[in-house]
């Protein structure tokens, strides 16, 4: 399965000239980008784990895709993610947010249904990847 | 003698020894009978409306013989303390805070001498802030279009526009999610929402029903929705509804790891039966909830707090707003109803598509998408926004495209209205001819092409068709809905458009 979270994921991987495209993008409305890694990529896992703190002021394109390859280098077979953060006031939220790595191999998720009273069930989303310990997920 | 605007004796009009404008003196003004508005006090040209006065503009349509300034003064009267004949109780209240003030009349243009077109006229209107209760949307409107829109001086009247004071809007604790919230607990940034409200839209059971819901959501929507009529009927009790339609939503999420939602009507005859249909949305997991505008402006507000209290988006659907909002010499603007549901507190709100099957001249539309997405509207005749709203940090509503639209207007859709909008593709998703799969996989895929497309600095507006074409040329599925839906567009004269004058006096 291929996880559809973010922008994009419904088009072909994007190179690193059309993700430097998306940045400047950013770049160009003042906004702050980061970098983001995770080995838990269930859908309600908001925090993935932080490489660096957002690029506030960064006005150089090239410096944030340099970023996006020391991530890809430091953590192979993980998902990695670009944000862009717009700190106006009445937004103060994420206003981009794309893949831009995954794992070979996504084994997807599972449904766990527990049956209760009348015909109600409680679903827990269950990762696969994520029944192995931190770190020996994807390898 | 009638008088021409109230076609009731002037007799004691006379008595009165009428005069143009206001009566200022007490024993003159206080004499039983019948006075003009204006003279009452209601025409108070020299007015200077205070920050904390809530302030509307009418479009008002007088009969004939009418005089302008009397009819808006009339309505002013009709819309707050007047009575038709002089009361002496009112000297008992300190009757001039009670009283709205017309204060400017303009002709609206393309009406009156030499158009052929009955004159109209655009009627400005003052209201203290202690008119009005705090956080009641059902109080502010039973004053401002409670009796006024069948007063018989006037053939027709339609309320355009409102500025609602810092002061008021405060009282008010709006949508209970909100654009910026809603997006953090999906999880999706930076692009329009994509939907579809399951067709047909009546008559499947609930079993059938989740199996549109789970391929819509599988294939790559983010919400799917009940229709405005989707309630409790024969052919499907509402429990097996959600039943059924969060047990696609889990598996959906499941499918593609990615947050999925399913809007629950929980419309129904009373609000004992309302709560109990969004408890048990709440039970199941469910992370939205809908209601129609039918229900009522107090059931709206109650919803709204439930919803609040219970984390959860609530989704309005605009049944019935036609009735009121799309004539434009008589009702109301869907402009006002937009600033009513803001404060009242919807996190979703239908706002029309404007190349769709429903009404919705573009600009027009998108001075609704603004009312709902502003932190502050500035006053944009040209969108029909007539005046200044500060929202003071009031959460936004996500607007919601639906009705008639389909993948071959994404271009058109991302430039009218942005990225904060839910898309709603129904037929265009699940009349698909490979499959329901195929039509959400086509939209999502045309969605993601043109959003990155605009933000590599393409002209969307202009080589959209062949942003779609060349996504088309590696997803079979959007070249077979490009093929399908080519010739689809729904070209008619809009009923309702801005009149307005280019350069405004100020007010």
């Amino acid at each position: 399965m291929k996880i559809t979270q973010g922008q994009f994921s419904f088009l072909p991987d994007l190179t690193d000239e059309e993700i430097r495209a998306q940045v400047d993008y950013a770049i160009s409305k003042g906004w702050a980008l980061s970098v983001e890694w995770t080995d838990d990529p269930h859908p309600r896992n908001c925090y993935w784990n932080m490489w660096g703190i957002p690029m506030f002021e960064m006005r150089d394109g090239a410096a944030v895709l340099y970023e996006v390859n020391a991530c890809r280098k430091e953590h192979a077979e993980t998902y990695i993610k670009v944000n862009a953060f717009d700190n106006t006031r009445g937004v103060e939220s994420m206003v981009m947010s794309f893949i831009v790595q995954r794992p070979s191999h996504e084994p997807g998720f599972g449904l766990q249904r527990t049956e209760e009273h009348g015909r109600t069930i409680r679903y827990t989303t269950h990762s696969y990847a994520a029944t192995r310990p931190a770190g020996h997920r994807y390898s | 003698m009638l008088d021409g605007f109230s076609g009731r004796s002037t007799g004691e009009i006379a008595m009165n020894k009428p005069v143009d404008g206001r009566i200022t003196d007490v024993k003159t003004r206080y004499k039983g009978g019948v006075l003009k508005y204006a003279q009452m006090g209601y025409w108070r040209p020299d007015y200077e409306p205070k920050e904390t006065d809530v302030i509307c503009v009418f479009r008002i349509t007088p009969q004939e013989g009418v005089d302008a300034i009397e009819a808006a003064a009339a309505v002013a009267g009709e819309s707050s303390t007047a009575t038709w004949t002089v009361v002496w109780t009112d000297l008992l209240t300190a009757h001039e805070s009670y009283q709205a003030k017309a204060y400017r009349v303009d002709v609206v243009p393309g009406t009156g001498e030499g158009t052929g077109k009955e004159p109209q006229y655009f009627a400005y209107i003052a209201y203290d802030i202690i008119l009005f209760e705090e956080g009641s949307i059902a109080n502010m409107t039973a004053s401002l279009i409670g009796n006024v829109f069948s007063f018989k001086p006037l053939k027709a009247g339609r309320l355009e526009d409102i500025r609602i004071p810092v002061a008021y809007v405060k009282t008010f604790k709006g949508p209970p999610t909100g654009i910026i919230v809603e997006r953090e607990r999906l999880d999706k940034f930076g692009r329009p929402l994509l939907g579809a409200t399951m067709k047909p839209k009546l008559g499947l059971s609930g079993k059938n029903y989740g199996r549109v819901v789970y391929e819509g959501l599988t294939g790559g929507l983010d919400f799917t929705k009940d229709d405005e009529n989707i309630n409790s009927q024969p052919f499907m009790h509402w429990r097996d509804r959600f039943l059924f339609c969060m047990e696609a939503v889990n598996r959906a999420q499941a499918n593609t790891g990615e947050i999925k939602g399913h809007y629950l009507n929980v419309t129904a005859a009373d609000m004992e039966e309302m709560y109990a249909r969004a408890e048990f949305a709440k039970s199941l997991g469910s992370n939205i909830v809908m209601i129609d505008l039918i229900v009522g402006w107090t059931a709206i507000q109650s919803m709204s707090n439930w919803c609040r209290k219970n984390d959860m988006i609530l989704h309005m659907h605009r049944a019935g707003h036609g009735t009121y909002t799309r004539q434009k010499n008589h009702g109301v603007s869907f402009r006002v109803m937009a600033k009513w549901l803001r404060l009242a507190g919807v996190d979703h709100l239908h706002t029309g598509t404007a190349v769709g099957k429903l009404e919705g001249d573009p600009m027009t539309v998108q001075g609704y998408y603004n009312v709902c997405r502003e932190t502050y509207n500035h006053q944009d005749l040209s969108r029909g926004l007539f005046f200044d709203q500060d929202w003071c940090d009031l959460k936004k509503v996500m607007p919601v495209a639906s009705g008639g639209i389909h993948v071959g207007q994404m271009h058109q859709l991302i430039t009218l209205f942005g990225d904060d909008v839910v898309l709603q593709f129904g037929g265009g998703t699940i009349g698909h001819p490979s499959g329901i799969q195929a039509g959400a996989i086509a939209n999502r895929v045309g969605l993601e092409a043109m959003v990155k497309a605009r933000n590599e600095g393409k002209d969307i507006a202009n080589e959209g068709p062949d942003i779609l074409r060349a996504a088309a040329k590696w997803c079979k599925p959007l070249e077979v809905a490009l093929e399908t839906w080519k010739d689809v567009s729904f070209n008619y004269t809009s009923t309702d458009t801005p009149d307005f004058v280019t350069t405004p006096t100020a007010s």
